[in-house]
């Protein structure tokens, strides 16, 4: 599997490290969430065969977060951003 | 007070750098080089650009390196680069850099934290083949990557077709360099 990395061009997959579904970015606010939506926060995926947004660390290269959206039945990678784009898009970052 | 007399010692625990030749290869361990990383602080890229020009830092392209008079410099991740200089004259690099950059990037010296070696000489991608994934044939000369070699994370430098710089963990720096012999002479 060819992940095309947005700064480095495409890397064997085995260089990145997987660490699951992207929503991790979207933590709930600690001072004004509800425990039901940590507890979903913490506890619930999607696991959707199809399209799937992930999180995938480019552990033996630049060391960068990437969100990569891969279809779960036929690996398929449709589309790979900067997780730090991804973020700061969703207003997470200051 | 006892007078200490402290012996400098290479990374490979020697007085002087080792020097290895196998076959058309020249391996050489390098300690006359001082290292810093050079990281962007958010938002002051224009900054460190006015200030590496003046200063005469090279900032090369994601996946490449520059040379510099003085100072070259190679890309490690975005908005983030490590500097090289000649030790005998920027022994402390960091407070070399400092005045430049100010408070526009964070500076850290990194001089002791990595064994350099250079590998000279023609054919060193059917070296590489067999330590790394990284496609050194293929690659520009000025191309600098990090990849993994015998599970060390090193940072790949192509300079031309002859030569190759590799900066590993200086922890492991003996792990890193009987792996770059090995390879050479199971090639040669």
């Amino acid at each position: 599997m060819i992940i095309h990395h947005p700064i480095l061009g495409p890397r064997d997959a085995q260089e990145f490290v997987y660490l699951g579904d992207a929503s991790l970015i979207g933590r709930p606010d600690g001072l004004t969430a509800s425990i039901e939506e940590f507890h979903n926060y913490t506890y619930l995926r999607d696991n959707p065969a199809g399209a799937h947004r992930e999180l995938w660390y480019h552990e033996q290269g630049d060391r960068s977060w990437l969100v990569v959206t891969r279809n779960t039945v036929t690996h398929e990678i449709l589309q790979v951003e900067l997780a730090r784009d991804v973020a700061r898009a969703e207003g997470r970052s200051k | 007070m006892p007078d200490f007399i402290l012996k400098p010692l290479t990374a490979l625990g020697h007085d002087h750098p080792e020097v290895d030749i196998l076959g058309p290869w020249t391996i050489t361990e390098r300690a006359d080089i001082a290292l810093a990383s050079l990281a962007l602080r958010r938002g002051r890229l224009g900054d460190v650009q006015t200030a590496a020009a003046a200063a005469g830092v090279p900032l090369p392209q994601a996946g490449a390196s520059a040379s510099g008079a003085v100072y070259s410099a190679f890309w490690m991740t975005p908005e983030m680069w490590m500097v090289e200089a000649p030790y005998a004259s920027h022994e402390d690099i960091r407070a070399h850099l400092l005045p430049a950059f100010g408070d526009a990037a964070s500076i850290t010296e990194q001089t002791d934290a990595w064994v350099r070696f250079d590998l000279a000489g023609a054919g060193l991608e059917r070296l590489f083949e067999r330590l790394s994934n990284f496609d050194l044939a293929k690659a520009p000369a000025g191309a600098a990557t990090r990849t993994v070699m015998e599970h060390l994370g090193c940072y790949l430098i192509k300079r031309s077709d002859t030569l190759v710089t590799i900066y590993g963990p200086r922890s492991s720096a003996q792990s890193l360099h009987h792996a770059l012999t090995v390879a050479a002479q199971s090639v040669l």
